[in-house]
């Protein structure tokens, strides 16, 4: 089965990069944009099986994203 | 910790062991910063050694180790000398984690905290004013508090954070070690060359072994190259050791 991860940083939570994008979109005439966070997706492959959601967990948690400063959610698709 | 007896005698050189990751790129300088001083000696470890015997001090050296993917720091933490890494400093050994390798520590939870791009989002490669918050640990006990030195920093991810918690107890227990500050030592936001919580530049573990600073003490260490206010570091660590 496929895992799609999706990593943000975590509310409240400085975003450089956003805070740039933001700035610029103006700039090409898109006007009233806000709250813009950049983040990362991940693809993984893994075994059918029982217990995928829970070792995706482990995975982000321990290794994909760094608690202390983004949050994740992951979907589980059947290939 | 497992270093032999004799060399907390001051008769045998202080040892340092320098991590070389792949992609580590300040060992050779750290090693030579090292090996300038009269009772020290340095020698390499690789990233897949698991011994850190007879060492006193272990230095993380900055680079960018594998390449910085995924986030810097988080794949080296995982590399087998982290593990004996972990176990040396929860034996009271010496770890100074110098740019990526500060960035190291807090990926592996050595030290708390983490790291954003810096706030300006451009690489900063700079001289700094830092002012010493703490001179009476074994990385800083040969500068005066409130003392500044120069000391270049040269990083893209630098900009550090911890939640108010965390800063307040940071702060309760003198674990901000350096901060960047003005000429004069006043900590101001225009000395903030990343946007680092509090100017914050280095910080230490709550029993003061283990070390992690953005700027590059290693590249100070000799007025030919520009100045020397790095050596008090390597200075505080040797003078540690032997008369410990």
């Amino acid at each position: 089965m496929k895992a799609k991860v999706y990593i943000t940083p975590k509310k409240g939570i400085l975003d450089p990069q956003g805070v740039a994008i933001e700035r610029a979109l103006p700039a090409l005439g898109f006007e009233g944009v806000g709250g813009v966070r950049v983040g990362k997706y991940i693809e993984l492959e893994l075994p059918d099986g029982e217990g995928a959601g829970e070792e995706m967990d482990k995975m982000c948690h321990k290794l994909l994203a760094n608690p202390i400063i983004e949050d994740y959610r992951f979907e589980l698709v059947p290939d | 910790m497992t270093a032999s007896p004799q060399t907390h005698t001051g008769v045998h050189a202080v040892r340092f062991g320098v991590v070389v990751f792949p992609g580590s790129n300040c060992d050779a300088d750290s090693y030579d910063a090292v090996s300038t001083f009269a009772g020290a000696e340095a020698r390499y470890l690789w990233h897949k050694d698991e011994e850190l015997d007879g060492l006193d001090c272990v230095i993380l050296p900055g680079g960018f180790s594998y390449g910085d993917y995924l986030r810097c720091g988080a794949i080296a933490r995982f590399s087998p000398i982290m593990k004996a890494v972990r176990r040396f400093a929860e034996d009271g050994g010496l770890v100074i984690g110098i740019c990526n390798g500060f960035q190291i520590l807090l990926e592996a939870g050595l030290l708390p905290g983490a790291m954003h791009r810096n706030e300006g989002l451009r690489f900063v490669c700079q001289l700094v004013n830092l002012r010493v918050e703490n001179a009476a640990m074994p990385f800083t006990h040969r500068y005066d508090e409130g003392q500044v030195i120069q000391v270049p920093i040269a990083h893209m991810e630098g900009n550090y954070f911890i939640d108010e918690a965390g800063l307040s107890e940071l702060e309760a227990n003198k674990q901000i070690v350096i901060r960047y500050a003005n000429e004069s030592g006043e900590i101001t936001g225009e000395a903030n060359p990343n946007g680092s919580q509090g100017n914050i530049a280095g910080i230490c573990n709550r029993t003061s072994n283990v070390f992690g600073l953005m700027p590059h003490p290693e590249r100070v260490c000799d007025s030919l190259v520009g100045g020397a206010d790095g050596r008090g570091v390597f200075e505080s660590v040797i003078d540690f050791v032997k008369n410990r």
